[in-house]
């Protein structure tokens, strides 16, 4: 098993450095920060001093070899607009997400198994067709549409929720719902199909024949078997979730990384921008691996490298 | 081994009687009777061989008996009695207590009835913690018992592994520890030796035989196989077109059959009754379920048929001591 991780964390190297990379150069296409952090009539000898200050004066390579060494002390620079460190500006806005992503996911996921096991229970029954219907519906529609639509129908017309911010469970409401969708009807339909499979697999008459009753026949034979393709489909929605976090955050004012990204952009404060990237990438990369151990640990056969 | 069935009589009671049952099977192109007024007994300690070619309906009859019928299919008629408490009248719940300590069955698929995710030992361990609820610790010790009396080696090390670590010869061992883990009264193998190599199923065949005896159990024994029903049952139902054609003592009925269909069987392997000849087959294919013919089932390729075969249809009745035969002809099918 620590060979197994080993190996994943070493292979994770070399598309984490691409991410650097990308994100250093093509922060720097968005323009001088002069422009914005300077007015307009500073005269050339302050432009100087501000990139020199900021070692913007330096050739853009040696730019970039200056910010790896930096990465490796773990210094991840400082604010342009804040001055605070930008390490400190990206953790700070990164629970925020992360709550609001663990709960929806979790939300997501549960609620997917049961619907999802229930449709599955009885193929092209009235619960399975209803299920199937909100499903759909519920993964095809745009979630910055549905976000303001639930802003205007609970916040504006009805006046029960805020429209944003973060305080209290009410503030929650609406920015998991519009989060939720999409996963939710993903999930459903994936933990339908492998449901509807593992239901009708021999090993699921012979738990019948042994006198399990339909509990432990769905949740305790069915089920785990179905969990794989569940699994990689809930570990690839989340980590879209943290990247479509970026919509949701803005239209709902929340404090977490994907504004922090958006207004970082918009000022030019490329540090932070650039250590908001690359610790949104070692969360993914880190969650890949966590799936990966979560496959070994529901099924013997991937620990022992067996296939089929 | 255990010492109050030591003490019941050999063959005694009838562990289960099967009684004109049916089932049907809702097809898009109309309903399919597929078991059709099927009548059998079972005794303790014995093994009655439901004999006939794929398609017959003798799966669905052990399926039906079981009460794993797929959601198309339904029990129409009969009764299903296990020592005397009608089956379908129960409720789920009920059966479900019943489900491995009154009647088991042994799948035919050795090699995907087996959870992948789980350990042998905890699947093995199952029938105990349902119906005894022990302990996961005593539970675990009777898996590796059950292991070591269907002749797994070295059971204490093999109870962790996987289901894929086993042969598919151990697997159907493992599959039929589980079904005699609670010493059903009644034990149904579907085909269990399909999926397997010649030499293992002796060896399979042989396993069931001593746990029959050593439990005194009553084995119904789904077969295609003449040669295994010939070696292992004492009692043969031929079954045709969802119907019980003839039943009777194995060794009366195989060498002296009393319906033409027993007997186009039986011509059809070669042996020493037709040594020298060429080999005998029955013309034609068995009827499709959803428009059998009129009259009796067979007659479009029975060869002494005649018009009467038409319009009525034969009932299984007594054609000698303990042997019954559903032919109008079955005089003349015995000495054709």
């Amino acid at each position: 098993m620590l060979a197994f991780l080993w190996r994943r964390i070493v292979s994770s190297a070399l598309p984490l450095l691409v991410v650097i990379l990308g994100v250093f150069f093509l922060a720097r296409l968005t323009g001088d920060p002069a422009n914005l952090y300077l007015p307009l009539s500073a005269t050339p000898e302050m432009r100087a001093e501000f990139a020199a200050r900021n070692g913007f004066d330096q050739p853009v390579v040696v730019q970039f070899f200056d910010y790896l060494g930096q990465i490796a002390r773990l210094d991840f620079g400082e604010s342009l607009r804040t001055a605070q460190p930008a390490a400190q500006a990206v953790l700070q806005a990164f629970p925020a997400t992360l709550q609001l992503a663990g709960t929806t996911m979790l939300i997501a996921i549960v609620a997917a198994v049961v619907i999802g096991s229930l449709a599955a229970y009885r193929p092209n029954s009235l619960a399975d067709r209803a299920a199937s219907l909100l499903s759909s519906t519920s993964a095809s529609v745009p979630d910055f549409w549905f976000a303001i639509m639930l802003v205007l129908v609970f916040s504006v017309t009805l006046n029960w929720l805020p429209t944003s911010g973060t305080d209290g469970t009410a503030a929650w409401v609406l920015p998991i719902l519009t989060l939720l969708i999409r996963p939710f009807g993903v999930l459903v339909q994936v933990v339908r199909g492998s449901m509807v499979s593992a239901l009708s697999a021999p090993y699921t008459k012979v738990a019948r024949s042994k006198g399990a009753d339909e509990k432990r026949v769905i949740f305790g034979h069915a089920l785990r078997n179905a969990a794989a393709p569940a699994l990689t489909v809930a570990g690839d929605l989340t980590v879209s979730m943290i990247n479509g976090a970026v919509v949701v955050e803005t239209i709902f004012g929340w404090p977490g990384i994907g504004k922090l990204m958006i207004d970082s952009i918009l000022e030019r404060d490329f540090a932070v921008l650039q250590a908001a990237v690359l610790l949104t990438a070692l969360t993914i990369f880190a969650l890949n691996i966590l799936i990966d151990v979560c496959y070994a640990l529901l099924d013997a056969r991937v620990r022992q490298g067996v296939t089929a | 081994m255990s010492t109050t069935r030591e003490a019941a009589p050999p063959s005694g009671a009838a562990a289960m009687e099967v009684d004109r049952l049916s089932v049907d099977v809702r097809t898009p192109e109309g309903t399919a009777h597929v078991v059709r007024d099927v009548s059998f007994t079972v005794r303790s300690g014995e093994t009655l061989a439901l004999l006939g070619e794929s398609g017959c309906g003798k799966s669905m009859t052990a399926q039906a008996v079981a009460g794993f019928l797929e959601p198309v299919a339904d029990v129409v008629g009969g009764e299903i009695r296990l020592n005397g408490s009608d089956l379908l009248a129960l409720s789920a719940a009920a059966r479900r207590r019943l489900a491995g300590p009154g009647l088991a069955i042994v799948f035919q698929d050795a090699l995907t009835a087996l959870n992948p995710v789980f350990t042998v030992g905890t699947q093995l361990a199952e029938p105990f913690r349902i119906h005894e609820r022990l302990s996961r610790k005593a539970a675990k010790a009777k898996a590796v018992e059950l292991m070591e009396r269907v002749g797994i080696p070295e059971p204490r090390s093999r109870v962790d592994a996987y289901p894929h670590q086993f042969s598919g010869g151990m697997r159907q061992r493992l599959l039929i520890a589980m079904a005699v883990a609670l010493r059903p009264s009644v034990l149904i193998a579907d085909e269990p030796t399909t999926a397997l190599d010649v030499t293992v199923q002796a060896q399979i065949m042989e396993l069931l035989h001593d746990l029959r005896a050593e439990q005194d159990t009553a084995l119904v024994l789904i077969t295609h196989d003449l040669a295994v029903a010939a070696e292992h049952a004492d009692h043969v139902a031929v079954m045709y077109a969802g119907s019980v054609v003839e039943a009777g003592p194995v060794g009366d009925v195989f060498a002296d059959p009393r319906h033409p269909y027993t007997r186009g069987l039986l011509d059809s392997v070669p042996g020493s009754r037709n040594r020298g000849e060429p080999l005998r087959f029955i013309p034609g294919n068995p009827p499709d379920l959803r428009a059998v013919p009129t009259g009796c089932a067979f007659r479009t390729r029975c060869p002494i048929a005649r018009e009467d075969c038409a319009t009525h249809r034969p009932e299984l009745s007594e054609t000698g001591l303990g042997r019954a035969a559903a032919c109008h002809y079955w005089k003349e099918a015995a000495h054709a």
